[in-house]
């Protein structure tokens, strides 16, 4: 298959449109805009529906509908833009609905910079909007892992009728690299929709809500959804483990972080320094078991991000004690550079216990 | 040296100048023309509220295996285009790595000893060849007749799949890159 060159921006556009997405619905905002301004180009080739809201908070409710009359549907943004969109989230999260969010994060809080960023991984992973809920979160690390996290993105969606997020930053969105697009061959027969809203002729109508004014209702409701969620731990869960086999430090980095940091441990192996990498692809449900095993013969884990300290929590609660941890971050869109982890692991591989 | 003892390549890029110079363009075309003979690349821009006038620029890594890092802190070589991106980029460079100068608008020396300076005047070449835009192609032309990472004939093939839409305008970038390509050998 013939290699396309393109930013991470455009590939996860092209990616939801061979996965069979026909609505986009979104706003723009730096480091994200292609990925929109590529929705508005192609979907109307292929008889889809671009639409360009008045804000985030429209684009995501009509991603509600949208989803709700049975759509593959997506939207796409940027860090102060997915924080307007938490309300909708939740609903949708509630509402039980499938639809992909893509979140190519900035520097924040607050309307911040327009510099890569991993500092929206509470919001992502912890829930972000209010209520019992999750979003299943890929942490793609190169434009071609955008790709095909992308076209799984809408299959676990539909699997799991949950909002999925692709999580990616600043730099995943600019950069260009070679990428295929190959439909994944692993993918189940999904179940027919049969929740969606159609018009009720000679039929029951359905509804599609997540309000539950009987708290016992609301909590079967809850309780159900969460069945879901430990289906998703039991069966979704992505790691990469990078030269973990003789390390005797790791590191644990998603995304882009992780890959300078594979740079870093290209160069710090050959002066001899035994090191790897646990590398989260999914960051909800997060590999907790892998770490937990690593820290059975690794004695140290250093957490690298783009943020003062996120994924670190999770980190900690695989290793439970049972290995050093310390932690690297840049934040506000400053990126860590592969010479300051070799610096960070040199030091840490020379502290004793 | 013999075959299956080769050091795999790694090269590494950047190219600084004024928005509007064209260095996008350029580093675009290196990683698609090495991405066509097989090769990993990654390019990746500055991105921000700079435009045409302001500074941009761009890093690109051609490999033989998986990029790590797409963001260089030392690349072996700098193409730049204008004083600030010198005095910006100029101490990021490796030691003996390849500096080159578009000498039609710089005006102040490299400060360093330590590496190759490789100066063109981009500009009058490419106001020679008769299209003043075309100083990128002149630069690029110098680079890849000093940095072997794609072959000229490669490079060209992929210029004539990037003017595909507009063929008007490959025969002067073609004619721009061969004079950088030639001058550099001087």
């Amino acid at each position: 298959m013939e290699k396309r060159f393109m930013t991470g921006n455009e590939a996860i556009a092209e990616a939801a449109i061979q996965a069979g997405c026909k609505h986009f619905f979104g706003y723009p905002i730096t480091p994200q805009s292609e990925i929109p301004e590529y929705m508005s180009k192609r979907l109307p080739e292929i008889g889809g529906v671009y639409l360009q809201a008045e804000s985030e908070v429209a684009a995501i409710n009509m991603l509600f509908g949208a989803a709700g009359a049975g759509g593959r549907v997506m939207t796409s943004s940027s860090s102060p833009g997915i924080s307007l969109m938490q309300e909708g989230i939740s609903y949708l999260a509630g509402a039980e609905l499938p639809c992909v969010i893509v979140n190519i994060m900035r520097g924040g809080p607050g309307l911040g910079g327009i510099q890569p960023s991993q500092s929206d991984y509470f919001q992502a992973t912890k829930g972000g909007g209010h209520g019992d809920y999750h979003l299943l979160v890929l942490a793609p690390h190169t434009v071609q892992e955008a790709v095909s996290l992308t076209m799984e993105a809408f299959y676990l969606a539909d699997k799991y009728r949950n909002p999925v997020m692709v999580l990616g930053d600043g730099y995943l969105g600019q950069m260009m690299e070679p990428v295929k697009f190959e439909k994944a061959t692993t993918h189940g027969e999904l179940p027919t929709k049969e929740w969606i809203l159609t018009g009720a002729k000679d039929r029951p109508p359905r509804v599609i809500k997540s309000l539950y004014l009987d708290p016992e209702a609301l909590e079967k409701h809850n309780l159900r959804i969460n069945r879901k969620i430990h289906e998703m731990i039991k069966s979704e869960v992505r790691v990469e483990t990078y030269l973990v086999e003789d390390a005797e430090i790791v590191i644990a980095a998603f995304g882009t972080v992780a890959r300078i940091a594979k740079t870093a441990i290209k160069a710090l192996r050959e002066k001899g320094v035994k090191v790897g990498l646990v590398r989260p692809i999914t960051v909800f449900p997060f590999p907790y078991k892998t770490f937990e095993e690593i820290t059975e013969r690794v004695g140290k884990v250093l957490v690298v991000e783009m943020n003062l300290g996120q994924m670190l929590e999770d980190v900690r609660l695989g290793v439970c004690g049972k290995a050093e941890i310390r932690f690297y971050g840049r934040t506000g869109g400053m990126v860590p550079t592969y010479d300051e982890i070799a610096i960070e692991v040199e030091k840490f591989a020379r502290e004793r216990r | 040296m013999e075959v299956g003892t080769k050091e795999p390549l790694y090269e590494t890029v950047i190219m600084a100048g004024f928005g509007g110079q064209g260095l996008m363009f350029i580093g675009k075309l290196l990683a698609y023309s090495a991405m066509k003979t097989g090769k990993h690349v990654t390019w990746i821009p500055s991105y921000g509220p700079e435009m045409r006038g302001g500074t941009a620029n761009c890093t690109i890594v051609i490999s033989d295996e998986e990029i790590g890092s797409p963001v260089i802190t030392s690349p072996k070589a700098l193409i730049i285009m204008n004083n600030p991106s010198l005095e910006a980029f100029e101490p990021r460079l490796q030691s003996q790595g390849r500096l080159f100068l578009n000498s039609s608008l710089i005006t102040r020396q490299p400060t360093r000893s330590d590496i190759e300076v490789i100066t063109i005047p981009a500009n009058d070449i490419a106001v020679e060849v008769g299209e003043k835009r075309t100083a990128n192609m002149v630069m690029l032309g110098a680079y890849i007749s000093s940095v072997n990472v794609v072959s000229k004939q490669n490079l060209l093939e992929g210029l004539k799949e990037f003017f595909a839409k507009k063929t008007q305008f490959l025969q002067v970038n073609t004619t721009a890159f061969e004079r950088g390509f030639t001058h550099s050998k001087h």
